[in-house]
């Protein structure tokens, strides 16, 4: 059986990749796709966690369960926000869309 | 029966007309006077009715119930009609119909004819009303409602200076009368929680009441009747009432309101009977204002004022015989007096529309003129000198028969003197008017009889004058003194003393009341009767030797008695003393609080005001610097912090994004510090 540090250390790093990509890309589409990354990374280091400890049961299973969930609905809510955006204005990268600059 | 329980209705009669009158001014022109005679004459008839109906019922009738009621206190509201209020109900509407009618001819085409029917309508309901009051509060309102038309009237030629003052002079004299009898209602109201006049008789006759706070009642009673009736020393206003028209001195000034003061002691009898000192006072008082006014009645030039210090003198008389125990001797001078004053009071407005004059000096031989005038005066005259068998006889002989037999001698011969002085100077009153040669050429051509309207009124009051006095004479077997008796106009302090097991002071009074009336036979009152017709005559002699043949010069009698003549001439200087003492320091007194207003309430208002101003500058100062500033600093204060920490609004989705992580790290940072580090 693979250590589950491992897997954390893995989580650590997709999140890692994730949370730049957030912050770096100026494509609505990629940073959607960069917080789906991050998510996957919490589900990881739940998974892992829940093996690591057993006395906490599998409630670190139900929350992966949950977040999928959670990330299948924010996904499309997020699409359907950048679809409407891409409609409005015709422009789909986020450095361009700064209405509510004080 | 119906009638007299629904006695309410005759006063409410004139009262319709003044309300009709007062709303339809323009519109009734002098219809006003046909609805006002009308009404009157309604009252009138119905009074009549009254009367005829009491006389068989032989009972006073009440009606009225409660009126207001708080507290433990219940004030009720009615009427009564006993004999008293009868016989005074036929003379205010005899007389009032009277003048009513005069009027028509005397007042036509005067400015406010309306107004002035009107007056005399409202003024006629209120008299009805005192006079079946059967209550002091009731009684007062009407009183005062009298006064205000006296008021009303004597001014209704406002435009004048004289009416004027005359009418403010007769309403300030009179109240200070009014207060008085105010306070007095009052105070037997304190004593005896009611303002009904019977119960209040028969709480002083039960002695509920102590002696003091009955007479000092009865005298405070007393004080409003000195106004009214214009008695010493509060007589001064109603010689100068002769400012108003001379229908109205005749209603109002002789025949009925000045009687009120009279009729208020008559119907609180009972209470002067329950306190000896105050019915004293009332016979002094009576009869030296009667002697007083005489005296000055003799030496005045205008018609008016010598008949209106007659009437003072006369409602002395009738004071006087109330004051000595005579109840029904006032009451019924009252009654005669009543018409043969208003009588004499009408044939001087005649006079005064047919001369233009009434200064008696201007006028003279009028009397080939003025043929219905000049008749009915001598009967007015002589029924006012006490000349049998006119009315003026009976009463005044039955006051003079009262004083005399209840031991006052000198009241007596004041009294007699009185009839002297009066016989007098009515003689020198006809003599200067209707007698001798025409002094002014210009007004005797210009004389004429007066209308049908105002000579009708004259021979009607002519025929009263003398008839009034025989119900009350030995020919009807003085059936009009047994039915005025004292008994049947009081029934409750009969029945009140009888019931009640001590004798009272007030139920010793009463019976020495019937001793006296009893007594009218009585010997030694014969002898009354030769003295009073002896000064009559003796008065009427010298008047004619003076004024008629002129065997006494006038002239050479005023040089004679000259200290005399002048103090009688300025009427004893009373208006003059009334002037220094109360009208004068009055005035003064009002212009020092004018000053004191000026300068020192003015000055606080005026600081005051200025004050605030000051202050309110100051205060607007610190507004628009310390509060404003303040505010305006918070603002700016506000703006430029937003304008720095705007710059942070990027409005870039991952500016957010790197500021939530950054905020996040740190707080991971601090966490995992705290749980290991440490």
């Amino acid at each position: 059986m693979i250590n589950p540090s491992y897997a954390v250390i893995l989580g650590v790093l997709l999140f890692s990749v994730g949370l730049y990509g957030a912050l770096r890309s100026t494509n609505a589409v990629r940073i959607l796709m960069c917080i789906e990354l991050m998510l996957n990374a919490v589900n990881l280091v739940f998974v892992a966690f829940s093996r690591l400890r057993p006395e906490a049961m599998i409630a670190g299973q139900v929350f992966a369960i949950f977040i999928m969930a959670v990330a299948a609905a924010e996904a499309a809510v997020g699409l359907a926000i950048i679809l409407q955006i891409v409609r409005q204005r015709g422009v789909v990268y986020m450095d361009k869309i700064n209405l509510l600059k004080g | 029966m119906t009638l007299l329980e629904n006695i309410w209705i005759v006063p409410v009669l004139p009262l319709v007309s003044w309300v009709l009158i007062t709303f339809f001014n323009r519109r009734l022109g002098e219809r006003a006077a046909t609805l006002g005679t009308a009404t009157v004459l309604g009252s009138f008839v119905l009074s009549v009715a009254a009367f005829v109906a009491l006389v068989r019922h032989g009972a006073p009738v009440s009606s009225g119930g409660l009126w207001l009621s708080f507290g433990s206190v219940e004030l009720s509201m009615g009427f009564t009609v006993d004999s008293l209020a009868a016989i005074m109900l036929l003379v205010v509407t005899v007389v009032s119909s009277a003048v009513h009618i005069y009027s028509m001819g005397y007042m036509h085409g005067d400015r406010r004819y309306q107004r002035f029917y009107g007056t005399l309508g409202l003024f006629t309901s209120a008299m009805l009303l005192l006079v079946l009051a059967d209550n002091f509060l009731l009684l007062l309102i009407a009183w005062e409602i009298m006064g205000l038309c006296s008021y009303l009237l004597i001014g209704h030629w406002f435009e004048e200076a004289w009416p004027r003052m005359a009418s403010m002079k007769a309403f300030m004299t009179t109240r200070v009368g009014d207060v008085a009898m105010m306070i007095g209602i009052w105070l037997l109201f304190s004593q005896t929680g009611t303002f009904n006049i019977v119960e209040t008789t028969q709480a002083v006759a039960g002695g509920q009441i102590s002696l003091a706070v009955t007479t000092v009642g009865a005298l405070l009673l007393f004080g409003g009747a000195i106004g009214k009736s214009a008695q010493f020393p509060l007589h001064v206003w109603l010689p100068d009432a002769m400012a108003g028209p001379t229908p109205v001195s005749a209603l109002i000034h002789a025949a009925t309101m000045v009687a009120a003061g009279v009729y208020l002691v008559a119907r609180s009898y009972g209470i002067f009977l329950g306190a000896p000192d105050a019915l004293l006072t009332v016979a002094t008082i009576g009869g030296f204002t009667a002697l007083f006014a005489a005296t000055i009645a003799t030496v005045q030039t205008d018609m008016k004022k010598i008949l209106a210090y007659s009437t003072i003198s006369q409602l002395g008389y009738m004071m006087l015989g109330l004051g000595v125990g005579g109840f029904v001797a006032g009451t019924f001078h009252l009654v005669t007096h009543a018409f043969f004053k208003a009588l004499l009071f009408l044939t001087a407005g005649s006079v005064s529309h047919a001369a233009g004059t009434l200064e008696v000096h201007k006028l003279g031989g009028l009397a080939k003129k003025m043929k219905v005038t000049f008749w009915t005066f001598m009967v007015g005259g002589l029924a006012l000198a006490g000349i049998p068998p006119l009315a003026g006889f009976w009463s005044k002989d039955e006051i003079l028969l009262e004083t005399f037999v209840t031991g006052h001698p000198v009241l007596f011969w004041m009294a007699i003197l009185t009839a002297f002085l009066t016989a007098y100077y009515m003689t020198r009153l006809a003599c200067l008017v209707f007698f001798g040669p025409p002094r002014d050429k210009h007004v005797y051509e210009h004389a004429h009889e007066s209308p049908r309207s105002m000579t009708g009124p004259l021979v009607a009051l002519g025929v009263l004058a003398v008839v009034a006095g025989l119900p009350a004479s030995p020919l009807m077997g003085k059936w009009l003194v047994k039915f005025l008796d004292f008994g049947q106009t009081l029934p409750g302090l009969m029945t009140g003393g009888g019931a009640g097991a001590g004798a009272t002071g007030a139920e010793g009074a009463v019976a020495a009341v019937g001793h006296t009336l009893a007594a009218t036979g009585a010997p030694g009152g014969g002898i009354v009767l030769p003295i009073a017709l002896g000064a009559a005559f003796l008065g009427i002699l010298i008047g004619y030797a003076v004024y008629g043949t002129r065997q006494i010069r006038r002239e050479s009698l005023i040089r004679a008695f000259r200290p005399v003549y002048l103090l009688l001439k300025n009427k004893y200087y009373i208006d003059e003393i009334y002037l220094a003492v109360f009208v004068r320091p009055a005035v003064r007194l009002a212009e020092l609080c004018g000053l004191f207003d000026n300068k020192v309430i003015d000055g606080a208002v005026n600081g005051v005001g200025s004050a605030t101003v000051a202050v309110s500058a100051a205060a607007g100062e610190f507004d628009n610097t310390v509060v404003d500033g303040a505010v305006n600093g918070v603002a700016s204060g506000t703006m430029a912090t937003g304008q720095r920490l705007r710059r942070a609004h990027t409005g870039l989705v991952q500016s957010y994004m790197v500021a939530i992580y950054a905020g996040a790290g740190v707080s991971l940072a601090v966490l995992l510090w705290f749980l290991f580090a440490r």
